[in-house]
C-alpha cells in the first residue's frame, strides 16, 4: 500500500519544518521571553502562519486534518524549544477537537474555520476554586432563560484565559442531577460577551508567558446555540474525551522538554571537565546519560502508542493516562538529572536547564495529576481482569 | 510569463562540516543531512515575488542531481513553486561546471523560458559559474547580482550591488538572472504549502530525454581537474579597539579603508 508511506513520508517533512521553526525563531527568544514572564505575541503569529492551530481541524472545514501521531510530533519540537508554547497550542486544539466531534452542523460551520484560521483561539474552562482533580464538584451554574442559558461562576486555572476568545465552559444545568455529571453541560462562549471577564492572573513558578487566569462569569448570556451538541446533560462526558487530547498534548511537551535537557546535559557533559577529563567519561554521568535517553524513548513510544488508538476512533483513557503519566514523571526526574549533570550552572538563570527544571513540574499537574492518572489507569484495569464472579 | 528557478540540493551547512574526499578531491555528499541550498531559498523568494507581482505566470523550479535532490525541489514547491523538473541520470554522477550547465540548459530550452533565476553562487561548490555557462548554452544575455529585479514590457531591470551601491541593468528578455545572496527575505514554507506540494506537478527527466550523449557530461564530459586540495589559512584573530573616546572614528576608518563605507 502506497498511502502509509505517503503519511510517513509528509509527517516527517511537517515535524522538520516545525523544528527548523524552533531553532530559528524558538531558541533564540525562548529564554528571555521566559524570564520577563512575556506572551510571546510575535511567535504566536508565527504558529499561526505556520498552521500550528489548524492542525488537527478537519479540512472540511479549513483546518489541516492532520492525526494526532502527527500533532504529538509538532507538540514535542515546539516543547524542545518552550514547552510554553505548545500550552498556547493546546486548549485550542482541545476546544476545537470537541466541536468537530461533539458540535452540532451549524457549530461546526461557526466555530472551526474561523479557529482555523488561528485569530480566535480556544480555552477550555473546567477547574474552579474548589473543583480541580474532582471535577463533578463545580458550582457554576448554566440556567435556561428563553432562547439562551445565563451563566454564572468562577473558572479556576484558564491555560490562555486572557487571550482566548473561545471558551469552553463547563456548567451545571441540572444542579439537582444525581450523579452530578448527569448534570453538566459545555458551552461555547465567546470571550467578549457582556457579564464575562478575567478575574486575575497567575505568577507561576515555570510555565511563563502563557496566560492562566481566573475567568468570572456574571450572568453571562449564552445563546442556547451554543450547547455544545444542542443537548443538555452531555457536558461532563464530552469534556473527559477532550482531556484525551489535552493529555497527550502534555506528555508530548514532556517527551520534547525532557529530550531538550538530555540534549543539553549531553553536550555540556562533554564540554566540562573535572578530574582532568569531560565529566561524559565518568560513569556516574554515563549512568545517567543512559537513563535519561532510555526513559525518553520510552515515553515516547507510549505517547505515539496512545496517539495511534486515539486516531483509530473511540475512547483511551488507558492509554493516553499512562503515556501522561510515565511522560511528565520521567521529564521530571530527566530535567533534575540535567540538572545535576551542570552542577552549579543548572541552578542559574543563564542556562536553560534551570527553565527546564521549573517547567517540568507543570506536567505533573495540568491535564489531570499523576495520582488521576493511576486512578483512571487502574480503574480501566480493573474493567479489563474483572473476575466473571465475585469471590465468595 | 514561464520563469524558471535553477536549485540545487546541498550539505546542509548548519549541521554539517564541509568535508573533501582526498581520493576524489571533491566534497562528500554522502551520508550526510542534504537540504535545498539556503542561497537558493533567497532565489526562489525574489522570483515568487516577481511572478506575484507579475500575475499571470508560472515559475518552476529545476534541479539536476541524485533521487533525493527530489526532497529539495519539494521544499520549493512547498514555498511556493508551481512545478518542479528533476533531471537525474546515473551518468551524470561527477559532473563539472560545464557538464551541469550543459545539461540544465538542456532541460530549459526545452521550456521557452522568458526568465531563469539562479543564484550567484552555490553554498558548497562556490564556483558561481553555471549560471553564466547556462547563459552561454542558450545563447541568453545575464543579468548578475540582482537585489531587486522588475519585468518592464520585453526588459528586466535590475539593480545590481556594487562595491559601493548598486547600478541599474537591463536586458531584453529572455535573461539569465542571478541574485545577490541575502537580498531578498526568505519566505518559510507553511504546513498547508508542505501539504499541497505533494499535489504539485513533478516531472523526472533523464538524459535520453534531454537528447544528451553521457560522454558529454558526467565523469566522461568533465572539463574540469582538480589538482589538489587544502586546508583554508585559519581566520587571523581580530582587532579589540578599546574606546578612549576616539573608537568610532577607528572604526570608520577601518571600514573606509576597507571601502564598507
Amino acid at each position: 500500500m502506497e498511502m502509509p508511506s505517503h503519511a510517513d513520508e509528509e509527517r516527517r517533512l511537517l515535524v522538520a519544518e516545525i523544528r527548523r521553526f524552533v531553532e530559528r525563531a524558538v531558541l533564540p527568544a525562548a529564554q528571555q521571553l521566559e524570564h520577563e514572564d512575556r506572551y510571546p505575541s510575535e511567535l504566536v503569529e508565527e504558529l499561526r502562519r505556520l498552521g500550528l492551530f489548524a492542525a488537527t481541524i478537519p479540512e472540511s472545514y479549513g483546518g489541516l486534518g492532520l492525526d494526532l501521531l502527527t500533532y504529538v510530533q509538532l507538540i514535542e519540537e515546539l516543547a524542545r524549544g518552550w514547552m510554553s508554547l505548545a500550552g498556547i497550542v493546546n486548549t485550542h486544539i482541545l476546544v476545537a477537537a470537541l466541536i468537530t466531534q461533539y458540535g452540532t452542523e451549524e457549530q461546526r460551520q461557526r466555530f472551526l474555520p474561523v479557529m482555523a484560521e488561528g485569530r480566535r483561539r480556544g480555552a477550555l474552562c473546567l477547574s474552579e476554586a474548589e473543583a480541580g482533580s474532582d471535577v463533578q464538584a463545580i458550582r457554576m451554574t448554566a440556567m435556561r432563560d428563553g432562547e439562551s442559558y445565563l451563566l454564572n461562576g468562577a473558572k479556576l486555572w484558564v491555560t490562555n484565559g486572557v487571550h482566548a476568545r473561545i471558551l469552553a465552559v463547563l456548567a451545571r444545568t441540572d444542579p439537582q442531577a444525581q450523579p452530578s455529571y448527569r448534570g453538566m453541560s459545555l458551552f461555547l462562549v465567546e470571550k467578549e460577551t457582556p457579564g464575562l471577564h478575567v478575574g486575575r492572573t497567575f505568577a507561576k513558578l515555570g510555565y511563563k508567558g502563557v496566560d492562566t487566569a481566573e475567568l468570572v462569569f456574571e450572568e453571562v448570556r449564552v445563546p442556547a446555540a451554543n450547547l455544545l451538541g444542542g443537548v443538555e446533560g452531555q457536558g461532563f462526558k464530552q469534556a473527559m474525551s477532550g482531556l484525551e487530547i489535552g493529555r497527550l498534548n502534555v506528555a508530548a511537551r514532556a517527551v520534547g522538554l525532557a529530550r531538550a535537557a538530555f540534549e543539553d546535559a549531553i553536550r555540556y557533559a562533554q564540554q566540562r571537565r573535572t578530574f582532568g577529563q569531560p565529566i561524559a567519561e565518568h560513569q556516574a554521568i554515563q549512568l545517567k546519560l543512559a537513563d535519561m535517553y532510555t526513559e525518553i524513548e520510552a515515553a515516547r513510544l507510549l505517547l505515539h502508542e496512545a496517539a495511534r488508538k486515539k486516531d483509530a476512533g473511540g475512547r483511551c483513557d488507558l492509554e493516553t493516562g499512562m503515556a501522561k503519566l510515565f511522560a511528565t514523571e520521567m521529564c521530571q526526574r530527566v530535567t533534575l538529572e540535567a540538572l545535576r549533570i551542570h552542577g552549579g550552572f543548572g541552578y542559574v538563570k543563564e542556562f536553560n536547564v534551570e527553565r527546564y527544571y521549573r517547567d517540568a513540574p507543570f506536567m505533573l499537574i495540568g491535564e489531570g495529576t499523576s495520582e488521576i492518572q493511576r486512578l483512571i489507569i487502574a480503574r480501566q484495569l480493573l474493567q479489563r481482569y474483572a473476575l466473571d464472579e465475585q469471590p465468595s | 510569463m514561464k520563469i524558471f528557478v535553477c536549485v540545487k540540493q546541498i550539505p546542509d551547512p548548519n549541521t554539517v562540516e564541509s568535508k573533501l574526499d582526498p581520493a576524489t578531491k571533491r566534497l562528500v555528499r554522502t551520508g550526510v543531512s542534504l537540504v535545498l541550498d539556503p542561497g537558493d531559498e533567497t532565489t526562489i523568494a525574489a522570483a515568487i515575488k516577481l511572478r506575484d507581482s507579475l500575475g499571470n505566470s508560472e515559475l518552476t523550479a529545476i534541479s539536476m542531481g541524485p533521487a533525493s535532490a527530489q526532497e529539495a525541489l519539494r521544499r520549493a514547491l512547498a514555498m511556493g513553486v508551481d512545478r518542479a523538473i528533476l533531471i537525474s541520470d546515473s551518468a551524470l554522477a561527477g559532473s563539472d561546471v560545464l557538464g551541469t550547465a550543459r545539461t540544465l540548459a538542456a532541460a530549459l530550452k526545452r521550456e521557452n523560458p522568458d526568465l531563469i533565476f539562479c543564484s550567484t553562487e552555490s553554498t558548497d561548490g562556490y564556483t558561481g559559474m553555471v549560471p553564466g555557462a547556462i547563459a552561454e548554452f542558450l545563447g541568453l544575455p545575464q543579468l548578475t547580482f540582482a537585489r531587486e529585479i522588475n519585468v518592464e514590457g520585453t526588459k528586466a531591470v535590475i539593480k545590481r550591488v556594487t562595491q559601493t551601491g548598486y547600478e541599474v541593468v537591463e536586458s531584453p528578455l529572455p535573461a539569465v538572472v542571478t541574485i545577490a545572496s541575502g537580498s531578498f527575505e526568505a519566505i518559510y514554507p507553511t504546513m498547508k504549502g508542505i501539504m499541497s506540494a505533494r499535489k504539485k506537478p513533478f516531472s523526472q527527466l533523464s538524459l535520453s530525454d534531454l537528447g544528451l550523449d553521457p560522454s558529454q557530461v558526467g565523469e566522461a564530459g568533465a572539463r574540469e581537474q582538480v589538482l589538489s586540495i587544502g586546508k583554508a589559512e585559519a581566520r587571523a584573530a581580530g582587532q579589540i579597539i578599546k574606546d578612549e573616546g576616539n573608537a568610532a572614528e577607528i572604526i570608520a576608518d577601518f571600514l573606509q579603508r576597507h571601502q564598507l563605507l
